[in-house]
């Protein structure tokens, strides 16, 4: 058979565009759609932290710790202890607070004697922004917000660039040493999917944290938002977080 | 036909073979599924989800130790879950055997203190104690009974 250069062209195109079509067309039609009892359309998850009532044990640092494998020395959740010095407000009087998180508070905190001075804990963990700057940021597509509003990192699929690192403004994002690819709180992705609430909450011994879904009509959070004052952290950031902590003080950054 | 259209064709099926490459190369480099709920792999979805538990939670623990369930439910710890002292126990609760995988008890010295020992920041109304003066290096359960610590 006789093949001259243009037939070959011909012939090579016709292969090409057929492939292309057949490539997406099954990446269009093969997607198999997930078969289970739990529909991310009907969630929003978030959390509710009650700074009156945490006792800085350190319980939610270690669960998180254990169910999840964070590394030493990194931390998904974490507690800081604030101690603020009354400030008069005349000019360079403001004081900065003192804030202590001893090993992330894993085992708890050393006691604190100063009666004179305020002070109180605050837990503090991905804030599940529902406008993250951190999934912004992703140059591949490796972390996202799910449609549940949970926001996640794909470990297959991460560079380890550390953009995110630098662009969540709560610093809730670490490069794991051992897979080089950026890790964080999933919110217990693999718990609240099948019905149960999170490590941190399950252990918290007083209550001071719990999870909420917004989607649920029936979810306390919905009560708790409307008889409380509440705040995110650096509303100022516009981030939309869905942590909301009640009676959070002004210092806390 | 035009005159001399072979150079308009050319370039046409230049231009095609390109789109067809650039689509094929595509294809194979993206992801299965990608952009199906927004710029990521829904898989990665079913990869955390798939991730095994540590804590069995709450609701397991009661199925099978309900005394002692009822007992924390009369004191003041009724709120606080199992395995916030027992520690991570899916293990145990999983087990074919549960007693293959029997749970350590709990170190006291230092499970009791973290949440009752003294401390300015901690909320006023919660009780707590200098444990140095309230018991002189004494355990805890010596004298409370951990799941209705009242005496």
């Amino acid at each position: 058979m006789d093949i001259t250069r243009r037939d070959l062209f011909t012939i090579g195109g016709k292969i090409l565009v057929l492939a292309s079509v057949g490539a997406t067309l099954e990446q269009i039609v093969g997607a198999e759609p997930p078969s289970d009892a739990y529909k991310m359309a009907d969630h929003w998850w978030g959390m509710i932290i009650d700074i009156d009532k945490c006792i800085g044990c350190g319980n939610c640092v270690r669960a998180c710790s254990k169910e999840n494998n964070v590394p030493n020395g990194y931390f998904r959740t974490w507690v800081e202890r604030y101690q603020v010095e009354e400030s008069t407000g005349f000019h360079g009087e403001g004081k900065l607070p003192k804030v202590e998180s001893p090993n992330g508070a894993m085992d708890g905190f050393p006691p604190l004697t100063a009666d004179d001075i305020k002070s109180f804990f605050v837990p503090k963990l991905c804030n599940h922004c529902a406008d993250s700057p951190c999934t912004q940021v992703c140059p591949v597509g490796a972390t996202f917000i799910s449609p549940d509003g949970v926001v996640l990192v794909d470990s297959d699929y991460c560079l380890g660039c550390r953009y995110c690192v630098q662009a969540c403004p709560y610093g809730c994002r670490y490069l794991h040493p051992e897979t080089n690819t950026v890790d964080k709180c999933t919110l217990c992705y693999h718990r609240i999917t099948q019905g149960l609430t999170t490590a941190c909450c399950e252990n918290c011994p007083t209550q001071a944290r719990q999870l909420v879904d917004f989607k649920d009509p029936k979810d306390p959070v919905h009560e708790f938002l409307r008889r409380n004052k509440v705040e995110v952290l650096k509303p100022y950031m516009a981030t939309n977080a869905k942590i909301y902590y009640k009676n959070l003080d002004g210092s806390v950054r | 036909m035009f005159r001399d259209s072979g150079h308009l064709i050319r370039p046409a099926v230049v231009l095609l073979l390109g789109l067809g490459l650039f689509l094929a190369i595509r294809a194979a480099v993206v992801p299965k599924g990608f952009g199906q709920y927004g710029h990521y792999r829904p898989g990665a979805l079913a990869k955390i989800r798939s991730k095994p538990l540590a804590f069995a939670g709450q609701d397991m623990c009661v199925v099978c130790h309900d005394d002692q369930s009822k007992a924390r439910a009369a004191g003041k710890h009724a709120k606080v879950a199992c395995e916030a002292c027992h520690g991570p126990q899916a293990e145990h609760a999983n087990a074919a055997d549960p007693s293959a995988h029997k749970p350590v008890l709990p170190d006291v010295a230092n499970l009791c203190r973290r949440c009752h020992e003294k401390d300015a920041a901690k909320p006023r109304g919660f009780p707590q104690v200098a444990t140095a003066e309230h018991s002189g290096g004494m355990l805890c359960n010596t004298c409370h009974q951990p799941h209705n610590p009242h005496l």
